[in-house]
């Protein structure tokens, strides 16, 4: 029985291991290995510190990397103002069909690629787009607008890509929190704003880190949006390790941004679970 | 017992069939060829299918993604890579991810002879050419001549009369041909790495400079069409091809040689180090070479190749487009991009980070 039990354990568990091991593990491993050859002459390479001390000998590449972590940050807080009261409505007040209606219209533009999505963006805001003709149309403006090519531009579609990995485990959270107990934190004399900081938030806290984590890792490896949204100033860091590897050959600094960036990502994930007293087990529990 | 003895026929009979498909296999090979966009259209795939019996994957990329997927297999996943001849001997050298071309099996007369020559001269390592010519283009300015009529160099994308209405990349051939606008020499310092790193930072500066006057750095092709197309931008580097397919929409738009040069690039084919399918590779290369063929991959990619003859099997249009950008003056003006030597791509790298981060 005891044996039974124990091989039934490693069949159940073996594919999760063979997925890290030979996805993850393993291919970081070469990637570190990577990261510390220095090129030295033709098709000739040793073993140092090269690499990294060029990250962090260089401003610029420190400097992109506060860049993409501040933004990602920013991205993330936006994601969550926005995305809390579409969550508490249908978690709260929405009922039966209408609720898995509202669900479905947050699911429904992840059917379609980020590509197309992102695209999406661009005809509207683009200066000959959507929205600046509509601008002109109405009389608001008086020649053409340019909304694209710039960091808010940036943001609207990080904030858009990212959204229903925020709403998802917020809905999980509120529906969870018995209505009752919003209703006696009214009868002992709470107000809305009390209420939500005393009650909602707290009970919510789990699902807010959750889906904070999701949506800043998602934002800071986001590849797609910032390059085709930001324009001429948006240097984003996953822009530069795709250019070390690709564009310029340099497969060993390019391996060392991935692992800065490994490093750096884990470090701020870290230091916001401190910050708001949040664990790990608790989140995912 | 019965049952066993018509259980074994079964499987040698099946063992038989599966030798003899790999048998089949063998003489009509899968040719999986790393090409670009319009270089392997569908109608020169079936013809060259249908006669000599091998079938083509084809696989659409661009000269860095092509070396850094050979280099990521050591040169295997591909019979045959359509790479620019400048960049062959260095990241061969580097990397080992080409092989020798036997040119015995090469039909050398279908070539236009000077072409050949000057590739095979500045792709062989070690005594061995690793490749032979087949499209080539140049780069220069697509300009709206009628909303920047003043636009004939490159250094002219910095002026003010186009300001906010600028478009180019943020890659080697901008840095290059702002080089050559501001009279310096790049392609002279290739193999002095001090004098091109001087080069470099000196285009860095200008760029920098340049930069309020850029409306966006376009990444893809397309993404240039749109922005010439809507008149968002009214000046623009870019390629020949993407110059004359806007003309044939909008007369206004068209292809212009600059003044100290376009930059010219001859893309070529090589057998990658570890390919398994040599003579479908030959056979294939032979094919492309024939005249006839030839006209319809200009008629489908936009630029010409180095067929001896192919001239006639192009359309007028093409040709009326290439003599208005090409005077025979911008034609012995064109810059051909010489062999690149390894480790010159970090130097420009470095550069092209900064101009795209500075404000």
């Amino acid at each position: 029985m005891q044996t039974g039990a124990r091989i039934g354990f490693i069949l159940l568990f073996a594919p999760l291991l063979l997925w890290l091991g030979l996805l993850i593990v393993i291919p970081h491993i070469d990637l570190f290995l990577l990261s510390l050859r220095e090129r030295i002459g033709v098709g000739e390479y040793r073993t140092s510190l090269a690499n990294y001390i060029a990250f962090f000998g260089e401003p610029l590449y420190l400097v992109t990397f506060m860049r993409t972590a501040i933004m990602s940050v920013l991205a993330t807080v936006l994601t969550l103002i926005i995305g809390f009261p579409v969550a508490f409505y249908i978690a709260k007040f929405a009922k039966g069909r209408a609720q898995s209606v509202l669900f479905l219209l947050c699911l429904v533009p992840f059917w379609v690629s980020e590509l197309v999505r992102t695209f999406g963006w661009m005809i509207l805001l683009r200066e000959t787009g959507i929205f600046s003709e509509l601008l002109q149309w109405s009389g608001l403006v008086d020649g053409p607008v340019e909304m694209l090519y710039n960091d808010a531009a940036m943001m609207v579609g990080l904030v858009y890509t990212s959204m229903l990995f925020m709403i998802v485990p917020l809905i999980t959270t509120l529906e969870s929190l018995d209505d009752s107990v919003i209703e006696a934190g009214y009868d002992l004399g709470g107000t809305g704003p009390s209420v939500l900081r005393e009650i909602v938030i707290p009970h919510a806290m789990p699902g807010i880190v959750s889906g904070s984590i999701v949506v800043f890792m998602l934002s800071l490896g986001n590849y797609l949006t910032p390059t085709m949204l930001g324009g001429k100033d948006s240097l984003w860091f996953t822009e530069m390790i795709y250019a070390q590897f690709i564009v310029r050959f340099n497969w060993e600094l390019g391996a060392a941004f991935g692992f800065m960036l490994l490093i750096l990502s884990s470090l701020i994930v870290w230091a916001m679970l401190r910050l708001t007293g949040q664990t790990l087990e608790k989140t995912m529990g | 017992m019965k049952h066993l003895t018509k259980r074994a026929v079964m499987l040698i009979s099946a063992t038989g069939i599966a030798t003899f498909g790999l048998f089949g296999a063998a003489s009509a090979d899968t040719l999986r060829l790393l090409t670009w966009g319009g270089y392997a259209p569908e109608d020169v795939v079936a013809m060259f299918e249908a006669e000599t019996g091998h079938t083509v994957e084809v696989t659409l990329s661009n000269n860095e993604e092509m070396i850094a997927k050979l280099r990521a297999t050591g040169g295997r996943g591909f019979d045959l890579a359509q790479p620019s001849q400048d960049r062959i001997s260095g990241p061969q050298e580097e990397f080992g991810i080409y092989k020798p071309i036997d040119m015995s099996k090469i039909d050398q007369s279908q070539f236009i002879t000077s072409m050949l020559n000057a590739t095979l001269g500045n792709t062989t390592v070690g005594g061995q050419p690793f490749a032979v010519p087949h499209v080539w283009g140049t780069s220069g300015l697509v300009v709206n001549t009628a909303k920047a009529p003043g636009v004939k160099d490159y250094l002219d994308l910095c002026g003010a009369d186009v300001a906010g209405a600028v478009t180019y990349r943020l890659k080697r051939p901008t840095l290059i041909g702002f080089a050559y606008s501001m009279g310096l020499d790049p392609f002279a310092a290739y193999g002095d790495v001090a004098a091109y790193t001087d080069i470099i930072n000196k285009v860095e500066a200008k760029l920098i400079e340049c930069k309020p006057g850029v409306k966006t750095y376009w990444g893809g092709g397309d993404e240039l069409l749109g922005l010439m197309r809507s008149g968002e931008t009214v000046a623009s580097m870019a390629w020949d091809t993407g110059g004359w397919k806007l003309n044939a929409e909008n007369p206004d738009i068209t292809f212009v040689a600059p003044a100290s040069g376009a930059l010219g690039w001859i893309d070529t084919f090589v057998l990658p180090a570890k390919g398994e399918a040599d003579d479908a590779a030959y056979a294939w290369i032979n094919f492309v070479m024939r005249p006839d063929i030839a006209g319809m991959i200009t008629a489908a990619a936009g630029n010409f190749t180095a067929s001896k003859g192919a001239d006639e099997h192009v359309s007028d249009d093409l040709k009326a487009r290439y003599q208005a950008s090409f005077p025979p003056a911008a034609v012995d003006n064109i810059k051909w991009y010489p062999p690149v030597p390894a480790g010159l791509e970090a130097i420009e790298g470095a550069a092209l980070d900064r101009v795209k981060a500075a404000n």
